[in-house]
């Protein structure tokens, strides 16, 4: 194999396929980065063995070939090269790979190729397309809220699925981590009818989410109940999908709050970050106070003292206190375009549900704390 | 504990370090120095070996006698001695407490049965090898808690800084601070808790004064049983120096013998050391070391009385092996530690693991967890994860789970939209 390529396209397609590459790995050859030269292009591909990623870029082949380097080597080789450098790469065999670039010369170990591993799609009988624009929506008004924990492994991802709502067909994206939900959807696209709730994994969201922003307008998505695959103009994303049952959301969706504040978004998030500076580091508490058109935040620690804030709202129930996360209002309120949000509450221990007052196709349900 | 008492406390009146200054020179018969009786209590600036009030040869005379104010509490036999108390036909009897079956383990001994050799942690086939007449008696841990709470509540009384380390043993700071008063001595105050304890409890305590906790426990040690022993600052650094390396608090087993390969078996030689070269050789641990043999030791008695951790643990009857096997017994130690939590209305943020190995190495292993935790649930998914890197085919004779980090309740399990539906 032998091939020239411009650093700048190496550099791009490298950045994505390598941080799917575990910095620690037990197999080696986990650990390389696999480089296919075609005809009149490269695909490098990178696999950790759920998520695995290819991405063709153009270059200059003058032998077809393929062989295996170490990611992260080659990943920080071509970052260090100056701007504009065309890069020389050529496998001669002998389990080395010579990279020259101008007056740099590396000689890097490469393992053979037929020991990297094949994540095979298998069948993914379901395929449908959404608009680079939709899918970005799903992923970031919702992974925000996927959760860390690994107690409950089936939560670290986005439920993908396919619901129902006023007899409109619809593809909805679910993530939570027991505190606060985030739901959002799309309109169901052709293709999808028959598609089973899957979970997408956490770093496959978070690879996928890089992919989105440098690529086409439309996103080819396939899938089976073990895998999912997503295809853009350069780079096929396929991952692993979580093994588990996510649990049944729609019932801590509350349907019954009656208490209605609806707040102008950006001064109600200003007001929580600045409040929310004295509260403490580890609970992050924040009070909201209602009663009448005025809400008041407040927060107190014993090291740091306490601050309070007024904002006007509109809200015409009786008088409530109840108590959040400031952080998770702040990663709510983010998401919201719209000038209004609404919040629908029932008491100070029951969830709270945050809408966008103008766009209802996202919904967040808070878990109220003790203040 | 010390393991030099001949005879058994409940059962007789007089001990031997006492017996030594039955008959003193006649020249140290006045002006021995500041001395108590710690029978009637009477105190003498300048007082004589013998109580001129009461006659009673149990006094203590110590220069500083006056000065100092950091005691130690140690209970003398106390699970023994509570059950001697609760069953008189016991009292003359080699007394072992513990576990009898197979792999049981000595927890108490009483002082009848330590002549024999029997002591605590030791296997109780051993114990009863040495010792065939003992009577074991099961551990009755509520009782020892409640006779505890018994003796906290009389030491309490002379001061209210206690520092309780387990049932039967405490710090307490008897400075003019703490206890907001200066009269009576520190020393009569704890002559006459000592005192109130054999009388309202029925058990006998030692207790050591000195001028930090360091000293204070080696002094609690040196009269057992029913003892009362002062270290002053004049004889600290020259008293410890003659002492073994392991009566340093922190100095174990393995550090011991890292020692001894050194070639250091007293304090003595430990003290000519810099505390960079100590730091060296022991890493952290040095530091503190750097003080200690000196005779000095910073640490305050804490008075929040708060432990560090919450724990369980269980020895197998036959070593065990493998994940499975391992996470089975860990289950019930988490339901503990879960309820033991729930009991004090507190939390853990940290998951500690600890496994001994057939050889006795003790590993522990610890995860921090996202939210503090009292449910024996999570408490019990994160021991599992600990457990599984552990487990690598090595034999284990004990596992222990415990949550640190502690914190009240109120900041733990944060309410959870799923909490009931799952």
């Amino acid at each position: 194999m032998k091939l020239t390529i411009e650093r700048a396209a190496l550099l791009k397609s490298l950045g994505h396929v390598q941080s799917v590459v575990e910095r620690r790995n037990t197999i080696p050859i986990l650990s390389n980065v696999k480089i296919d030269a075609g005809d009149a292009s490269v695909r490098l591909n990178a696999t950790d063995m759920d998520l695995d990623i290819v991405e063709a870029a153009t270059a200059d082949v003058s032998t077809p070939g393929s062989t295996t380097v170490s990611a992260h080597t080659l990943y920080d080789i071509v970052r260090k090269l100056p701007d504009g450098a065309q890069i020389d790469i050529d496998a001669a065999g002998d389990g080395q790979v010579v990279l020259s670039a101008g007056r740099s010369r590396f000689t890097l170990a490469s393992l053979p190729t037929d020991e990297f591993p094949v994540l095979s799609g298998g069948e993914l009988p379901h395929q449908f397309t959404l608009s680079a624009a939709e899918l970005r929506g799903l992923i970031d008004r919702t992974r925000f809220a996927i959760s860390t924990e690994e107690t409950r492994y089936y939560l670290n991802g986005i439920y993908l699925h396919k619901a129902e709502s006023d007899g409109t067909a619809l593809l909805r994206a679910v993530a939570t981590d027991g505190h606060r939900l985030a739901s959002v959807e799309v309109p169901l696209p052709a293709g999808a009818e028959e598609v089973p709730g899957v979970i997408v994994p956490r770093k496959a969201v978070a690879e996928l989410r890089k992919l989105i922003d440098e690529s086409g307008d439309e996103v080819a998505v396939s899938m089976s109940e073990s895998k999912i695959r997503f295809a853009f103009d350069d780079a096929v994303l396929t991952s692993k999908l979580i093994d588990g049952t996510f649990p049944d959301y729609q019932r801590v969706i509350p349907a019954g709050n009656d208490k209605v504040m609806e707040v102008e978004c950006k001064s109600f998030a200003d007001a929580v970050d600045r409040v929310s500076a004295i509260s403490s580091e580890k609970s992050r508490a924040i009070k909201l106070a209602l009663s009448g058109g005025t809400l008041v935040l407040s927060a107190s620690s014993p090291e740091h003292g306490s601050a309070t804030e007024e904002i006007e709202v509109a809200f015409d129930g009786d008088e409530l206190e109840i108590g959040f996360n400031s952080a998770y209002l702040l990663d709510v309120t983010r998401q919201i375009e719209g000038e209004m949000a609404r919040f629908t509450m029932a008491d100070a221990a029951s969830p709270t549900v945050m809408q966008e007052t103008d766009d209802t196709s996202a919904l967040y349900v808070l878990m109220p704390m003790r203040v | 504990m010390a393991q030099n008492g001949l005879e058994d406390t409940a059962a007789v009146p007089l001990e031997p370090a006492s017996q030594a200054a039955l008959k003193p020179p006649e020249t140290l018969r006045t002006g021995a120095g500041p001395t108590l009786c710690r029978d009637c209590l009477s105190y003498f600036p300048d007082g004589p070996l013998d109580c001129p009030a009461c006659g009673s040869i149990r006094v203590i005379c110590h220069a500083e006698l006056a000065g100092l104010d950091i005691a130690h509490i140690d209970c003398d036999a106390f699970y023994a001695a509570v059950e001697k108390r609760d069953d008189p036909s016991l009292r003359d009897k080699p007394v072992i407490v513990g576990h009898a079956g197979g792999r049981g383990v000595v927890t108490t001994a009483c002082y009848i049965a330590r002549q024999f050799g029997p002591r605590s942690a030791m296997p109780m086939f051993k114990a009863m090898e040495m010792c065939p007449g003992a009577v074991v008696v099961p551990t009755d841990m509520a009782k020892y808690r409640q006779v505890s709470q018994q003796i906290k509540a009389i030491f309490l009384d002379a001061t209210p800084v206690i520092q309780p380390v387990s049932l039967d043993e405490a710090y307490l700071d008897m400075s003019d601070e703490a206890r907001g008063v200066s009269d009576p001595l520190p020393a009569m105050a704890l002559a006459e808790a000592q005192r109130r304890i054999e009388d309202e409890v029925g058990i006998t305590v030692s207790i050591g004064l000195s001028y930090n906790k360091f000293l204070a426990k080696l002094a609690s040690d040196l009269d057992k049983p029913r003892g009362f022993s002062v270290i002053g600052e004049a004889e600290a650094k020259e008293f410890v120096a003659t002492l073994p390396v392991s009566k340093i608090n922190g100095v174990g087993k393995v550090t011991a013998a890292k020692m001894a390969e050194q070639g250091i078996e007293t304090i003595g030689q430990l003290q000519d050391m810099p505390e960079m070269e100590l730091v060296a050789r022991y890493g952290k641990f040095g530091r503190r070391l750097a003080g200690y043999v000196q005779g000095e030791d910073g640490r305050k008695v804490n008075t929040d009385g708060t432990s560090k951790s919450v724990s369980a643990e269980t020895t197998f009857r036959q070593n065990m092996n493998g994940a499975d096997a391992l996470k089975e017994a860990v289950g019930p130690l988490c339901e503990r530690v879960g309820k033991r939590l729930a009991d004090k209305g507190i939390a853990g943020g940290t998951v500690v693991l600890k496994l001994k190995t057939g050889d006795f190495q003790i590993l522990t292993r610890n995860r921090q967890l996202p939210n503090p935790t009292q449910k024996a649930d999570v408490i019990r998914y994160h021991a599992e994860a600990l457990i599984e890197a552990e487990a690598d085919g090595r034999y284990f004779r004990l596992i222990g789970i415990g949550v640190a980090d502690l914190c009240s309740a109120i900041e733990a399990d944060p309410p959870d939209l799923f909490s009931g539906l799952e």
